[in-house]
């Protein structure tokens, strides 16, 4: 939980807090940092890796989770996974959705549009709970950013310099290939399962991938792009998830770095005309 | 020495409109050729920041509440939309959510100012007073303005704030019941404070004017803490505050954007990406970081109503300060022992703020505690008797001597070299 997030605490507050973040126990396994193409200030996605995240999200992961805030055409668009509108097109169209009334008064499924927003696997979260041991699966269109872990003092001060902001990606990277046996004396009850970086390790998910389950499209030399291992498919989908959660992200950070050098240059020329205006003044610089 | 308008309008449409509305020679005394202590520091810069940041809250505010939907059922997902296809929407909202974080950090730079440099004392109360007003004003905005996303931290955190006008005896349960619009957090709550979160800066606004106003009666206070005497100890507004007033502006937006564009959810929880949902509650209810230190109190103390009473004490206490504060001397920099407790006050400030990030367990609730005491006796015990027993350093004659090397001489002789500010710039 990064909560305190107080720049004041940039000033004061070292000795005595870094002793007490050091003697607190963590009860789950901290995320190891996977190294992302897009974190940092001129991170950007990778186009690659999120088509073939986006394929283990559609084969696996859609069949029980819903992505209700993001349209098919944002697939296509500027900063994402680059598909082409007629990919997408065609993609949508493998969907259906419901429609109407129309001028007979009678609701009517049609093949999904682009411009449609990505159809939920239930009906509504009771039958998504029902169909999965009671437990509805998590709505994808924001868990990149609705995932973290507690950073702790001090690091969460050092975070604030090196932008490091990936904790719910790397969350789920490490979840995705977390499961392991459970710990002698640990009871795992019927229907769940253990898993390491899981909050409290019991979780309701079933290990969601294997290795080669999901088929990669092959180089010009034949070889899929990426290993078909749990490990890349977790990388990658949740590379995928964190475009499906901050779309704009490329052109922000774009933005981010002009907006800067503006305000460097323009804050120089202010300085400089600070001290010419002051220069005289007697007893000022 | 409030300005005096010697504004000359120089067309015949402006002497014409001058003549029925003399505002434009309000806003030259008042702006233009105010007179201000010549040797204010940065810490004096961030006024002007302050107002930059009302008005870019307003701003940013003003459109996306032409795109938010203040319903229960569409809240969260508005927000989404905004944060996809609304053009730059993404950039509208994490411009106004990171703006409130930097507008704290600007208003707790300023209120320690006052603190340090006693610009709360004569004859400056009733500025200080409405200060503390804004400040409340803020708060208040701020924390409706964090429920309107209505994630889980949305949802949690007003459930716990307002539940804790239920601890007032006989009317608590009928306010809270008026809080909610209701029986429980829901949708005629957030439409409410959707409501009051759109009028509250305005009313903001208004009480800023009223803070300037008070401000230029008697002009600003400087680091020395005496008031300026001649025209010596004085500069015109305009160029000499307007333009390091930009500079330190610009700086601080440096940092403004490097929060909202860079790292735009540091400053938020990510509970709140997760939908509001009545049936499950976080596991951490934390406000956000500029409440922290008053949550804290809030739980140091066992009793709610005591604990509630302790917090809004906290902020209420410091319309008295100026008159708990002893001392005829007004700036800290004279002042060798306060510094002490002064500096200890603000650390104890940080620390409060990280203990409220802090589960209520264990000896984070003595540390609550340790500090909450301090946090009061610097107000009641500290200000109060310091001001009888200290020994002051020796102090300049005037601004302007302290400018000119002349600190602690005493001597009225000011520099004849002491440039006549109306002729420059």
């Amino acid at each position: 939980m990064k909560s305190i997030k107080t720049l004041i605490a940039l000033v004061a507050l070292s000795g005595l807090a870094s002793g007490v973040a050091l003697a607190q126990s963590h009860e789950r396994e901290i995320p190891p940092r996977v190294t992302w193409s897009f974190s940092g200030p001129f991170g950007a996605y990778d186009e690659t890796q999120l088509q073939r995240g986006f394929k283990v999200f559609h084969e696996v992961c859609s069949n029980c989770h819903s992505m209700s805030k993001v349209a098919f055409r944002t697939l296509a668009e500027k900063g994402g996974p680059g598909f082409t509108p007629e990919q997408v097109t065609a993609l949508a169209a493998t969907y259906k959705v419901k429609d109407g009334p129309n001028d007979a008064g009678d609701m009517f499924d049609r093949p999904a549009r682009p411009a449609d927003f990505w159809p939920s696997p239930f009906p509504n979260k009771q039958a998504a709970a029902a169909a999965n041991g009671g437990a509805a699966p998590p709505d994808f269109s924001v868990i990149a950013k609705a995932r973290t872990y507690e950073r702790g003092f001090p690091w969460f001060v050092f975070d604030i310099f090196t932008q490091y902001q990936e904790q719910g990606v790397d969350y789920i990277a490490a979840l995705l290939p977390g499961y392991e046996e459970a710990p002698a004396g640990e009871v795992v009850p019927a229907g769940k399962y253990y898993n390491k970086y899981f909050p409290g390790n019991i979780i309701a998910m079933p290990p969601p991938l294997q290795d080669g389950a999901v088929t990669y499209l092959k180089d010009a030399d034949g070889k899929p792009q990426a290993p078909e291992t749990v490990q890349q498919y977790a990388k990658d989908v949740s590379a995928f998830l964190m475009w499906a959660a901050e779309p704009h992200m490329e052109q922000r950070k774009e933005i981010a770095f002009r907006a800067l050098v503006f305000l460097l240059v323009f804050a120089g020329l202010l300085y400089f005309a600070k001290r010419k205006i002051w220069a005289n003044v007697e007893g000022h610089a | 020495m409030s300005g005096h308008s010697t504004y000359v309008p120089k067309s015949a449409v402006g002497k014409w409109f001058e003549s029925r509305l003399p505002i434009m020679g309000l806003i030259h005394s008042s702006f233009v050729v105010f007179p201000n202590p010549r040797n204010l520091n940065y810490f004096w810069t961030f006024g002007g920041i302050l107002a930059f940041m009302l008005v870019a809250q307003i701003i940013t505010g003003v459109v996306l509440a032409m795109h938010y939907t203040a319903h229960a059922d569409m809240a969260f997902n508005s927000v989404e939309l905004i944060m996809r296809d609304v053009n730059y929407g993404w950039m509208l909202r994490y411009l106004h959510a990171n703006g409130a974080s930097m507008f704290f950090i600007a208003v707790y730079v300023h209120i320690f100012r006052g603190l340090y440099y006693g610009s709360y004392k004569a004859p400056r109360e009733i500025l200080w007073i409405l200060g503390v007003i804004i400040f409340l004003l803020m708060m208040a905005t701020a924390f409706m303005g964090y429920v309107l996303p209505w994630g889980q931290m949305s949802f949690w955190g007003a459930t716990v704030i307002t539940n804790l006008f239920s601890a007032i005896p006989g009317v608590g349960e009928v306010i809270v019941s008026y809080l909610w619009g209701g029986y429980s957090v829901s949708n005629p709550t957030l439409n409410r404070f959707f409501s009051l979160h759109y009028l509250l800066p305005f009313m903001i606004a208004g009480v800023v004017a009223l803070h300037i106003w008070a401000l230029h009666v008697p002009g600003s206070n400087n680091p020395t803490g005496i008031e300026k005497k001649t025209d010596k100890d004085v500069l015109p507004f305009h160029p000499y505050f307007t333009v390091k007033d930009a500079f330190a502006l610009s700086c601080f937006l440096m940092v403004y954007v490097w929060f909202a564009f860079y790292i735009p959810n540091f400053l938020g929880h990510a509970d709140n990406y997760i939908e509001a949902n009545a049936a499950v509650t976080p596991s951490h209810i934390v406000p956000e970081w500029y409440f922290l230190p008053f949550y804290a109190i809030l739980r140091a103390i066992p009793d709610k109503l005591l604990g509630v009473l302790a917090m809004f004490g906290s902020i209420a206490i410091m319309v008295v300060v100026p008159w708990l504060d002893s001392s005829k001397i007004r700036s800290g920099n004279y002042r060798p022992v306060f510094q002490i407790f002064f500096w200890l006050f603000a650390i104890n400030a940080v620390i409060l703020g990280w203990l409220g990030s802090k589960p209520p367990e264990g000896w984070y609730v003595i540390a609550s505690r340790i500090s909450t005491v301090y946090y009061f006796a610097y107000y009641i015990l500290v200000l109060p008797l310091l001001g009888l027993f200290e020994t002051p350093k020796s102090m300049p004659a005037s601004i302007a001597d302290s400018v000119l090397g002349k600190g602690g001489s005493g001597s009225a002789m000011a520099s004849g070299a002491a440039s006549s500010p109306s002729t420059k710039g």
